[in-house]
């Protein structure tokens, strides 16, 4: 269970945190422009972050007390190979469901 | 005639926004569901989509919490998720960056993946377009975007309530950021970044307060930076 205090400080910090991450150059910076190895690094973040953040509960789920689960690694890798092919976010989340749901449901 | 034009600027930016409606409306769900899983009420999974605004990092957070992660830690890595908007007003900034104070602070809450994404592309094919078009076109694409992320919070995080354990919720997160990460693989840095990602938050999960992952993300984004350059050189020696 969440902790209620841990929570609200969460929501306020990343709000507030997210929107100076916003205002920061159209606000404050202006019309500098940002170092290009700043601007490189900063491309990287939505696949430097996410990809570790869900890896540990593909190969780990705490549903399955962290057992390896071939539905839950079959939606995985589903999900993954539409996703790269069709570049669709929406038919690769639809593809995943399916696949998982389709393996939960044979090993049933 | 500036007020005809910077209509038109509008409703051009709102037929460009309204698809995106069709990616928000099943994440935004998703979200008010995971939420409501995770054991937040209503209010406050209001008070996350409306103060946050940016799903990813909103999930982020959820997920850390649940994992029981110290409050810094989920801050800094949620904020880490959001470290690409500090790129995307740094790129509407030339555009957008002599508008008022108080209509900087709106555009800035309202940066999100898919007002940038339109916006960045219009005003590349309209240079000339004036300050008041460009306003009114952002704002355009803004208003099917962010209400509906409000409105389609709340319908998860009811319906989240009247879903069983069965239906491996769990999931979600994993295969709605898979999703969303697949089509970001378009070249060979960005692949090497995400695998970094995965192998050193699998080799860092050991450390303590879930710190593994923001080392992970460091290393992942210095790979990514560093594979640019070197192709890049690569091309023009």
């Amino acid at each position: 269970m969440i902790d209620s205090t841990q929570l609200w400080i969460v929501i306020l910090g990343l709000g507030a945190g997210s929107f100076a991450l916003r205002f920061s150059f159209l606000g404050i910076i202006g019309k500098r422009p940002l170092p290009e190895w700043v601007l490189r690094h900063l491309r990287y973040t939505a696949v430097a972050v996410l990809p570790g953040l869900i890896a540990p509960l593909v190969l780990w789920p705490a549903a399955t007390g962290g057992e390896p689960d071939p539905a839950r690694l079959t939606a995985a890798a589903v999900t993954l190979l539409i996703g790269i092919t069709t570049r669709n976010v929406l038919a690769a989340i639809f593809g995943g469901a399916i696949a998982l749901y389709g393996m939960m449901y044979l090993l049933a | 005639m500036a007020s005809a034009s910077s209509k038109s600027a509008f409703w051009k930016g709102f037929k460009d926004g309204a698809p995106f409606l069709l990616v928000v409306g099943p994440f935004g769900v998703l979200f008010g569901v995971v939420a409501t899983e995770a054991g937040l009420n209503i209010t406050e999974t209001m008070a996350f989509s409306i103060m946050v605004i940016a799903g990813a990092a909103q999930f982020t957070a959820i997920q850390l919490m649940v994992d029981e992660a110290p409050t810094l830690i989920v801050l800094a890595t949620a904020l880490a998720v959001n470290l690409r908007m500090a790129m995307y007003s740094a790129a509407l900034t030339p555009h957008l960056g002599s508008a008022p104070l108080w209509q900087r602070a709106c555009i800035a809450y309202f940066t999100v993946d898919q007002s940038y994404a339109v916006s960045a592309a219009q005003f590349e094919k309209t240079p000339d377009w004036t300050l008041s078009q460009k306003i009114a076109y952002f704002f355009g694409a803004v208003t099917p975007v962010c209400p509906m992320w409000y409105v389609v919070t709340w319908i998860g995080a009811y319906a989240g309530t009247a879903i069983p354990p069965e239906f491996a919720l769990d999931f979600a997160i994993p295969i709605t950021f898979l999703a969303i990460i697949a089509p970001l693989l378009r070249t060979l840095p960005h692949v090497l970044a995400c695998a970094t990602s995965v192998i050193l938050a699998l080799s860092f999960a050991w450390v303590p307060y879930n710190l593994g992952l923001l080392i992970a993300a460091l290393g992942a984004m210095m790979v990514g930076a560093q594979a640019e350059l070197m192709l890049s050189k690569k091309v023009k020696p």
